[in-house]
């Protein structure tokens, strides 16, 4: 019994120093991922420059994948929004231009209390994204 | 089978060490497939979510809207009128009546205290959107419950049809204007 308590709690002190040696604190400033390789994940570039109809196709586009706008700033060009579904999404698309020609389009979303880092989530908002404004999403070249 | 008490023991606390961890550490799961993907609902609730109005004055539409929200008992959060977005929310009692019962019920039958909700949030976003001589309003709802415990219990989009009928057919008469489903 002696033995088994030692190797749960030699057990439970590695399990903290492998996941939460580092301060909560952190957290603030952490990206898990590669923040280029996050980047190009998440956004796409549109031939377009009417900001403001992107920034409404975006609502639009959220909307129909039932989230709820939390708030949009026109001059700032960015929208956040919230799904509830079992589960709190946290989704912000950012809209700024790109060259002369383009728009770039950035959304980055949070699932419960993670930053949501798999391609295929922003591909599927993209694709739904790029239905709604009748245009082409180009991938960006990793800059 | 063995049944080595010792091996049982360090089997059970692995299990419950297994079953910690990830809550200790925030590992929360990932997000579901399908979660910003469309579905064959979507265009369904798109439909039902929105009504078109013969008019071109966007601002009307939105004054009429955020006047109707007050009406409801919602508090405006935020608008962007250059992009034809209105954000409200308010929050009220979620108890009802069966859940109480079965609360009382619960206590009586097993000496036990069974969590019911208590409050909840009711978040509303309004958005216009010009197109072809009309303006077309989409009002998505969503609503956080929280039980007597404090606790949250429930996370979820309102998408009952009787809603957001009952809210057009009021916009309609605010407005004096006929919505049309789109």
């Amino acid at each position: 019994m002696r033995l088994t308590r030692v190797a749960v709690i030699v057990l439970a002190s590695a399990t903290c120093c492998v996941c939460a040696c580092r301060s909560s604190r952190a957290q603030l400033l952490a990206a898990d991922e590669s923040q280029v390789r996050l980047r190009s994940i998440q956004s796409r570039a549109f031939d377009t420059t009417d900001k403001s109809a992107t920034l409404r196709s975006a609502m639009g586009t959220l909307q129909d994948l039932g989230f709820v706008i939390d708030d949009a700033d026109e001059t700032l060009g960015t929208i956040s929004a919230t799904k509830l579904k079992r589960y709190a999404l946290r989704m912000t698309v950012s809209v700024r231009p790109r060259g002369q020609t383009q728009l770039l389009v950035r959304a980055s979303a949070q699932y419960n209390l993670r930053a949501v880092e798999d391609p295929e989530p922003y591909q599927q908002f993209f694709d739904a994204l790029r239905k709604a404004m009748f245009l082409d999403a180009h991938l960006i070249e990793e800059e | 089978m063995t049944h080595n008490p010792v091996l049982n023991t360090v089997s059970a606390h692995t299990l419950l060490l297994g079953m910690i961890v990830p809550v200790v550490t925030g590992c929360a799961g990932r997000i579901p497939r399908a979660a910003l993907a469309m579905n064959p609902q979507t265009l369904e609730f798109r439909e039902r979510s929105t009504r078109r109005f013969e008019t071109t004055d966007e601002s009307r539409i939105l004054a009429a809207s955020a006047a109707l929200l007050q009406d409801l008992g919602f508090a405006i959060d935020d608008s962007e009128t250059e992009l034809g977005l209105i954000v409200a929310s308010k929050e009220r009692s979620a108890v009802e009546g069966g859940q109480v019962a079965a609360k009382i019920a619960y206590a009586v039958l097993f000496q036990a205290d069974l969590p019911i909700d208590a409050q909840q949030k009711l978040r509303a976003s309004v958005v216009t959107r010009p197109k072809g001589g009309e303006i077309a309003v989409r009002v998505t709802f969503q609503r956080i419950v929280w039980n007597d415990r404090g606790q949250v219990s429930k996370l979820e989009l309102l998408d009952d049809p009787g809603m957001y009928q009952e809210f057009f057919d009021k916009l309609s008469k605010s407005v004096f204007l006929e919505a049309h489903k789109i």
